[in-house]
């Protein structure tokens, strides 16, 4: 039979089960499908906080919520138009995620008495009898049953038939949404190369789970979403750990440095080393210390080096870092130091996202001890800032921070393929060999950038001593004299705030100076933010945009700017951090609006928000 | 080599001095750390060392000062973390000498992390650990290496703590090369010095140092005249364990028991024969850590305690970096922008 299409603009699926369930794979299969057939896209999966929670429970539920569309899409969505649960647990967990009405894909193999005890729910509990269920569409499917229907005649063990019941459930959304099978099958193909069974079952499956939509009749109509209206070109998809890792090595490439990366294992930051191990034919130096400190000083003995020396870590392990972060600052040694921000305090909760390290990579440090700040604000922009962070950390031979966090860190969406040559340049300098009968070297000299010269060991004729000891001006010896240590503070400040002449002014992302309210926001909030306020302009409101990357300097006309606006809105997923900043900086009453449940901000909680400080007096 | 040639390079020789900076030595008159800084000075000439090829990293203390004296390049990092420092240096310059000064709080309190897995890793670089037993820079507390019952300024009626045994902790830490020497015998350190420099790895000496502000005569009965003969074990690879006034008395091993004989009734054929590459005898051997007051206390041993060839991790780094470009090609900036997966949009 041939279904009716049906044509929409956005939807939203939140596929739900247990980590074994194969989740993450099943939701990465349908975003690279909705990439190939020109959907923009973005997607948000959602870890529970142990590898293996016990299984069919409420703390075991893992998540992957895609949001694709034939317009621009710039968030996850919010609540989702389709919940596919694997289980009991993953119902309970996530029905407050579907949309009033919304369409529930259940597999009731996996709310039988076992998992609905898992589940801490009633064992008589049915699907149908729910009364909470009543004005949903719901989808029954008995998954396992029917894979191993389909896989009956292949002699596959009872596990890995269990195993492959994600495809089937992928081939019926395949069908759902009129996708093609091809990109999972050459997925497949190449997943379980030179393991034929594995690969003729799992193809099997999904198709079993298309033709499944096909001839059950409970879907009467297939949902078709077009290609969006997306700048042309070459796009892959990427995730925001993935994006920064390139970054580090296209800005290595770029510059001329070997890359050496120094780090110690953390969610959700060490997706960036396992990338990163991976592409050591690029000369990346991948260093896996017995610790965070260790990390970082390692990261700077290559600095010193000569090689462009980086660290990562979340919060946990940046404060661990603080003293030898100042010791960067002193030393004045090019260093990128990566903070992928997690819930906090503590180990808080590491698999969910918050932006609450801001104050702490500003001014987390003993002393007077002032780093660069660059903030990522999507999955791709990961790239940018990362790529920025370095080329700051190199031109101006300083420490930088570079911010990412938990929610852009394993977020994807589609990014235009560069080309190594689009990339700006990054210069870097070492100080030259000196004869002996050359003026002595000066160390703690400075250039039009205020930067120090990069003198690596093994230089003719420069060699020298520095340490955390206050040293000299200009000569690097040790020297306690105070009105020398005031002169080196304000020479390490000042050579921070010259950067704000070496980045670009900050521009409305939309509106206009003038418009009633100014939103101003920073870091992984900007898709939210981007989204809300268009709808609300589009509906007639009169309200601007402005997105922070360089969070330290910040831009000089930042100032001037925000006095345009009667009113600033600063959303932030903490309790209120970059809004001291903005307070202290310029004296402007930016009104916090704050969200720290370890989850990003909804479009809808957001235009709530928005809609009432604009009516507000 | 020609004569013209000889004459050139006496000439350009460089002194001891030459490895001395302009900046004046700060620690207290008397301090062992004197003995050690000349003794180094003295090496470096001896092998005409490259100042410009050469690094000093350091962490915090007394000791830790260290490189500010040398005309080499220089590090004075943060408490503990020398070892960190270090190891990126040499996983991205392995052409540098670099040598790693600590001190036993640095080392063994803030540090001990750092200082176990560096020596498991064996880089190539050379690690003098200026063991005063006590917190020199900070006035005089009790430090990791200080014996139990150690009256300080923080433990006014007795340290509670046990002492840590460095190289024995070393030789767990699976170390390639371990040694003692003392500042009050600079020829015995200078040898080990020398050796150490030698070693293709991470060489370890442990030197005993006299702060005689804070923890005066700590190591007199090693080091002086009227007690050394029966204190100090000063060994040497292929030689019996002999020590005493007189050279009078030895060492046997009765299974693994070491016993201490009186020469005058054992040939020094019977004796134990240091054997540097003896992983088991170097383990009985830095478990010699007696107390020295303590009645049949076995003697302290100065020297090579054991040496091991084993690959260093930078080397290793570096041949991992060659096979995978040997097997991947050099890494092509456009492909891993473009990654494996592209869609076009017309
Ligand atoms: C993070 C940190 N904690 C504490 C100190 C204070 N401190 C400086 S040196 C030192 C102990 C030094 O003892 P040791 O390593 O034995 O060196 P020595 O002075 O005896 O040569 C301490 C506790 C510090 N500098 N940094
Ligand atoms: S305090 Fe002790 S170790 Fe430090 S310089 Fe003085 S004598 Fe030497
Ligand atoms: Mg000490």
């Amino acid at each position: 039979m041939t279904a009716v299409k049906e044509i929409k603009e956005v939807v939203t699926i939140l596929f739900a089960g247990d980590s074994g369930d194969g989740i993450q794979l099943t939701g990465g299969q349908f975003t690279d499908t909705a990439a190939l057939m020109g959907n923009d896209i973005s997607t948000f999966p959602n870890f529970p906080a142990e590898i293996r929670a016990p299984i069919g429970t409420v703390a075991g539920v893992s998540g992957f919520q895609i949001n694709f569309g034939s317009v621009e899409i710039f968030t996850p969505g919010d609540q989702c138009d389709v919940l596919v649960v694997m289980n009991a647990a993953a119902l309970k967990v996530n029905l407050k995620n579907l949309k009033k009405g919304g369409v529930i894909i259940a597999n009731i193999s996996g709310f039988d008495k076992r998992n609905l005890r898992l589940a801490k729910m009633d064992e008589e509990y049915t699907i149908q009898d729910d009364k909470k269920l009543e004005g949903y569409k719901i989808h029954e499917v008995d998954v396992s049953k029917v894979t191993r229907e389909t896989l009956k005649d292949s002699g596959m063990g009872t596990k890995s038939v269990e195993r492959s019941k994600n495809m089937f459930v992928l081939g019926f959304l395949y069908w759902m949404y009129d996708r093609s099978l091809e990109s999972t099958i050459t997925f497949i193909e190449s997943k379980f190369k030179g393991k034929q069974d594995l690969i003729d079952t799992n193809i099997q499956v999904l198709k079993a789970g298309y033709n499944y939509g096909e001839t059950c009749e409970a879907f009467p109509t297939q949902v078709e979403v077009k290609p969006a209206d997306i700048e042309k070109g070459v796009y892959r998809n990427i995730i925001g750990n993935e994006a920064a890792a390139i970054g580090l090595i296209a800005a290595a490439k770029k510059s001329g440095l070997e890359l050496f990366y120094g780090t110690y294992p953390i969610t959700p930051a060490s997706d960036i080393l396992h990338t990163l191990s991976k592409h050591k034919n690029f000369g990346v130096k991948t260093y896996q210390a017995e610790d965070e400190i260790a990390a970082i000083c390692s990261a700077m003995g290559a600095s010193y080096g000569g090689a462009l020396g980086i660290t990562a870590s979340s919060g946990p392990g940046i404060a661990l870092k603080g003293e030898a972060i100042g010791l960067a600052v002193s030393l004045e040694l090019p260093l990128v130091i990566i903070n992928v921000q997690r819930g906090g305090p503590s180990t808080g909760l590491p698999t969910k996202t918050e932006q609450s390290d801001l104050l702490q990579v500003m001014y987390g440090r003993n002393g007077e001890a002032p780093v660069p700040i660059i903030a990522a604000q999507s999955p791709t922009d990961c790239f940018d800032a990362a790529y920025e962070a370095c080329r700051i950390a190199i031109e101006h031979v300083t420490p930088v921070f570079f911010l990412s966090d938990g929610y852009i860190a394993n977020g994807s969406e589609p990014w235009k393929v560069l080309k190594g040559e689009d990339l700006p340049s990054i210069t870097a300098t070492f100080a030259p060999e000196r004869k002996e009968e050359d003026a002595p070297f000066l160390p703690y000299s400075r250039n039009e950038k205020l930067a120090r010269p990069w003198a690596i060991p093994g230089t003719k004729g420069l060699a020298h001593r520095i340490g955390g000891i206050e040293k000299e001006n200009l000569t690097g010896n040790i020297s306690y004299d105070p009105d020398n240590h005031e002169l080196m503070t304000k020479l390490r400040q000042a050579k921070v705030d010259k950067i704000a002449d070496f980045i670009p002014e900050q521009q409305l992302d939309n509106g206009n100076e003038g418009d009633k309210l100014l939103v101003l926001s920073w870091g992984s909030t900007y898709g939210v933010v981007k989204t809300a306020v268009k709808e609300l302009r589009e509906e007639g409101k009169s309200l601007a945009h402005a997105h922070v990357r360089y969070m330290n300097p910040l831009p000089k006309n930042l100032g001037a700017l925000l006095s345009k606006f009667d009113k600033v809105l600063m959303p932030e997923m903490n309790n209120g951090q970059f809004v001291k900043i903005i307070r202290d900086k310029f004296l402007v009453p930016a009104i916090p609006y704050n969200k720290v449940q370890g989850l990003p901000f909804f479009t809808h909680e957001l235009k709530d928000k928005i809609t009432e400080v604009l009516n507000a007096k | 080599m020609t004569e013209e040639t000889i004459v050139k390079s006496t000439e350009g020789k460089l002194a001891a001095k030459d490895y001395a900076t302009d900046q004046d030595v700060r620690w207290c008159p008397g301090c062992g750390d004197y003995s050690i800084l000349k003794q180094v000075q003295s090496v470096f000439a001896e092998l005409q060392l490259d100042r410009d090829e050469t690094v000093f990293i350091s962490g915090i203390g007394c000791s830790s000062r260290f490189p500010y004296y040398m005309n080499t390049y220089g590090m004075h990092s943060i408490h503990g973390r020398a070892p960190a420092f270090a190891s990126g240096l040499r996983s991205i310059n392995p052409d540098l000498n670099v040598w790693v000064i600590t001190g036993d709080g640095d080392s063994m309190s803030i540090g001990g992390n750092h200082f176990i897995h560096m020596l498991r890793r064996n880089f190539n670089m050379n690690v003098l650990l200026f063991n005063n037993q006590i917190y020199g820079l900070t006035k005089g507390q009790y430090s990791p290496t200080s014996e139990q019952g150690k009256v300080t300024k923080s433990s006014p009626i007795g340290s509670l703590d046990h002492p840590f045994n460095p190289l024995a902790l070393a030789l767990g830490a699976d170390s390639t090369f371990i040694a003692r020497s003392m500042d009050r015998d600079p020829k015995h350190m200078r040898a080990l010095l020398l050796r150490a420099e030698q070693h293709h790895g991470t060489s370890l000496v442990e030197i005993y140092q006299n702060c005689n502000i804070f923890n005066d005569g700590a190591f007199f009965t090693f080091t002086e005249k009227e007690t050394k003969g029966d204190t100090v074990l000063y060994i040497e690879q292929g030689k019996p364990l002999v020590f005493g006034a007189n050279n009078d008395k030895g060492i046997k091993l009765d299974g693994f028991k070491p016993v201490i004989v009186d020469l005058k009734d054992n040939s020094a054929n019977d004796l134990w024969i240091h054997d540097e590459t003896d992983r088991v005898k170097a383990s009985i051997l830095t478990r010699f850590f007696d107390d020295p007051a303590k009645e049949g206390a076995l003697p302290r041993p100065f020297g090579v305690f054991y040496v091991e060839q084993r690959d260093n991790y930078e080397d290793a780094l570096i041949a991992q970096l060659n096979k995978s470009i040997e097997i991947k090609g050099s890494g092509n900036l456009d492909a891993l922008l473009r990654g494996n997966n592209t869609w076009e949009i017309k």
